[in-house]
């Protein structure tokens, strides 16, 4: 545990209990976690939680001072919907610090069923303004939303300034470049989509192989990317593949990097952000503990007036490179 | 025969009644000529068989200037035709100015398309519509959303036939709309990727989208066809069509079918729709029709089967 905690708080992720004690242990004030189902957004095979599992996992928190909030932020499935409810009901039943919810129908059922449950506003429900955020709050008494990665630090800033609640904002990890919660491009790829089946370009339809001094990767029928077979070709998430079009062929939505925005610590500090967010449920342990230790180190460094410390995270990443990914708008 | 007389009879059977299924002309979403853009609302106006029209740009606030000076021609043309019009929201509205623009909507007389949560709170309890990227999965959510006034949603296009169908029998107070014809949206960014490709930022774009009236298409590095580029929104490459499952789709309650514009002959493609609704054309020798008005053209009805999104399901 860091020692000093202050109004950042560092939310880490925690794909399996071993992670969620690793992530505790190296400084989280807040860990998410979901349900081994389809309710939350990482639902990869061997990952996530049993209910027992997560009604233990609820304790150790607590016992150590850290919060849990239990991710259960996919769209709930017309005609089926239990799982989801059977989801939030258990997550207050444990006694999770906040549940994090995309939908609307399933945030109404929170709101009304469980008043005293904390509802935090998960950013695959895309709320990129005032506007949206304060309809949430409003229409449901949500107390913290998780800002989309398409803002930039300007623009955290005033929405921090204007929205009835507290901000939460991505700090490290896998970088989205569309809007989150309105992508079906895996879907349309694979048949399986983040907003239905809590999978993004999943594993179960991803294949490489080998072709004439070639390495190919694929989602379903599609190629994503195609190297030479002495480089790494990568995991071929959709959007971070390399397609065709007149201009010839290129990474055209996003390079395959991802996100370490420590440099705007202090920028988004003083904007008012409230909480920080490490993505990675799918992670392991080891990575998730370096990741919250560095994190840990620079939040504390900040509180202490500082500059934070600039340790190498690079190996860490995907792609082995990073980028301030939308917050500093380079593009715009 | 015997089939037609069995929807009709299953028609019938639900508690609803029968409740004729109209066309929807979805808003254009690619970057027309503002001539181009209101001739063709004139055409769907004076020619085609839809009873609601969609007007208004959704996809990049930056191309509204160029409808301000013929919206409100097409908007009355489309009235005098007997058309319902219904204006449609951006999709990712993040600037002041967008916001303004979006508040200033409600002061028109027409229904209300939001494309974005943020238009809900402008607009309730006033009655309007749900666009298709806004996310609606399951009955709880149109439930709520009817109740605070939405007349009208269309589903997002990745819903497969059984969520469409629980939505629909759970909500019967909104008429439910489905993606039936065009590229299907898949995603929106707030980076603009046609500005990215041609090397430019997305505030000094030069609009080079208008180069790609249907979208830029986008391969794979096999060549294998696959998206399209429209400025900040992704799309599919195939058009949706869902000629074969027009009788399903009114047998389980859907209120309306949305037809996206393209540069094809839109007013054919209507008709074909219409046809089909009506029962004067098997969907089979619609589609071989339709096929002839979009030479080149490869279909996909994947997503509300349930399968891959791009894929044709033929059974």
């Amino acid at each position: 545990m860091g020692a000093s905690k202050g109004a950042l708080e560092l939310v880490c992720p925690a794909g399996t209990p071993a992670a969620l004690r690793a992530a505790i242990e190296s400084g989280a004030d807040a860990v998410y976690c979901g349900f081994r189902d389809e309710t939350n957004a990482r639902n990869f095979p061997g990952l996530n939680f049993s209910r027992d599992e997560l009604r233990q996992a609820v304790m150790f928190a607590h016992q150590k001072g850290a919060k849990v909030l239990v991710a259960i932020n996919t769209f709930p499935r017309a005609g089926d919907v239990g799982p989801w409810l059977r989801a939030v009901d258990d997550a207050a039943a444990f006694n999770a610090d906040a549940v994090i919810l995309a939908d609307l129908g399933l945030l109404a059922y929170a709101a009304k069923e469980h008043p005293n449950l904390r509802l935090h506003l998960s950013v695959q429900a895309g709320a990129a303004n005032t506007d949206a955020i304060s309809f949430y709050v409003e229409a449901f008494s949500v107390k913290r939303v998780v800002l989309p990665r398409v803002l930039s630090v300007p623009e955290i800033a005033k929405m921090t300034r204007t929205v009835p609640c507290e901000t939460e904002v991505f700090v490290f990890g896998g970088l989205c470049v569309m809007e989150e919660g309105r992508c079906s491009l895996s879907s349309y790829a694979s048949g399986k989509s983040p907003n239905m089946h809590g999978v993004c370009s999943p594993a179960s339809h991803v294949s490489y192989t080998e072709e004439g001094g070639s390495l190919v990767s694929r989602l379903g029928d599609f190629t994503i990317n195609r190297v030479p077979s002495d480089q790494s070709v990568g995991y071929p998430t959709l959007c971070k593949g390399r397609f065709k079009t007149k201009f010839g062929a290129a990474h055209i939505f996003e390079d395959p990097v991802s996100l370490d925005a420590r440099v705007l610590l202090p920028a988004l500090r003083d904007a008012g952000v409230k909480a920080l967010k490490i993505e990675g449920r799918q992670r392991g342990r080891a990575y998730v503990g370096a990741v919250v230790k560095t994190f840990r180190d620079a939040v504390d460094a900040l509180e202490r007036g500082e500059t934070a410390p600039s340790g190498a995270l690079t190996t860490l990443t995907e792609g082995q490179s990073a980028t301030c990914g939308g917050y500093l708008k380079t593009w715009r | 025969m015997r089939r037609i007389l069995e929807n009709v009879a299953i028609t019938g059977a639900t508690p609803m009644g029968p409740r004729a299924t109209t066309l929807t002309m979805g808003p254009v979403l690619f970057n027309w000529p503002a001539e181009q853009w209101r001739d063709f609302y004139f055409r769907i106006a004076d020619e085609a068989p839809v009873e609601h029209v969609c007007v208004g740009e959704i996809v990049c606030s930056r191309r509204q200037p160029f409808y301000n000076s013929v919206i409100a021609d097409v908007v009355e043309r489309l009235e005098r035709a007997g058309k319902t019009v219904l204006l449609s929201s951006l999709a990712l509205p993040t600037l002041d100015r967008e916001l303004r623009a979006e508040s200033a909507l409600r002061e028109s007389s027409q229904m209300i398309e939001a494309n974005d949560i943020s238009m809900l709170r402008l607009l309730r309890p006033r009655p309007h519509a749900i666009g298709p990227l806004v996310n609606v999965y399951n009955e709880r959510t149109a439930q709520l959303l009817a109740s605070h006034g939405a007349a009208r949603i269309c589903l997002p296009p990745e819903l497969p036939l059984a969520s469409i169908e629980a939505i629909a029998k759970a909500t019967p107070e909104a008429a439910i709309e489905v993606w039936a014809f065009g590229r299907a949206p898949l995603a929106i960014s707030a980076r603009c990727y046609h500005a990215r490709l041609h090397g430019r930022m997305k505030d000094s774009c030069q609009f080079v989208c208008d180069q790609d009236p249907d979208g830029l298409p986008v391969a794979t590095v096999d060549d294998q066809k696959f998206l399209t580029v429209n400025g900040v929104q992704t799309l599919s490459h195939t058009y949706c069509c869902l000629l074969n499952e027009v009788s399903k789709l009114m047998d389980i309650g859907v209120a309306s079918l949305r037809l996206s514009p393209h540069t094809v002959n839109m007013v054919a493609v209507a008709q074909l729709f219409r046809d089909v609704v009506d029962r004067r054309r098997e969907p089979q020798s619609a589609l071989a029709a339709l096929s002839d008005i979009c030479p080149d053209v490869e279909f996909s009805n994947g997503f509300i089967h349930g399968d891959v999104g791009a894929r044709f399901v033929t059974a």
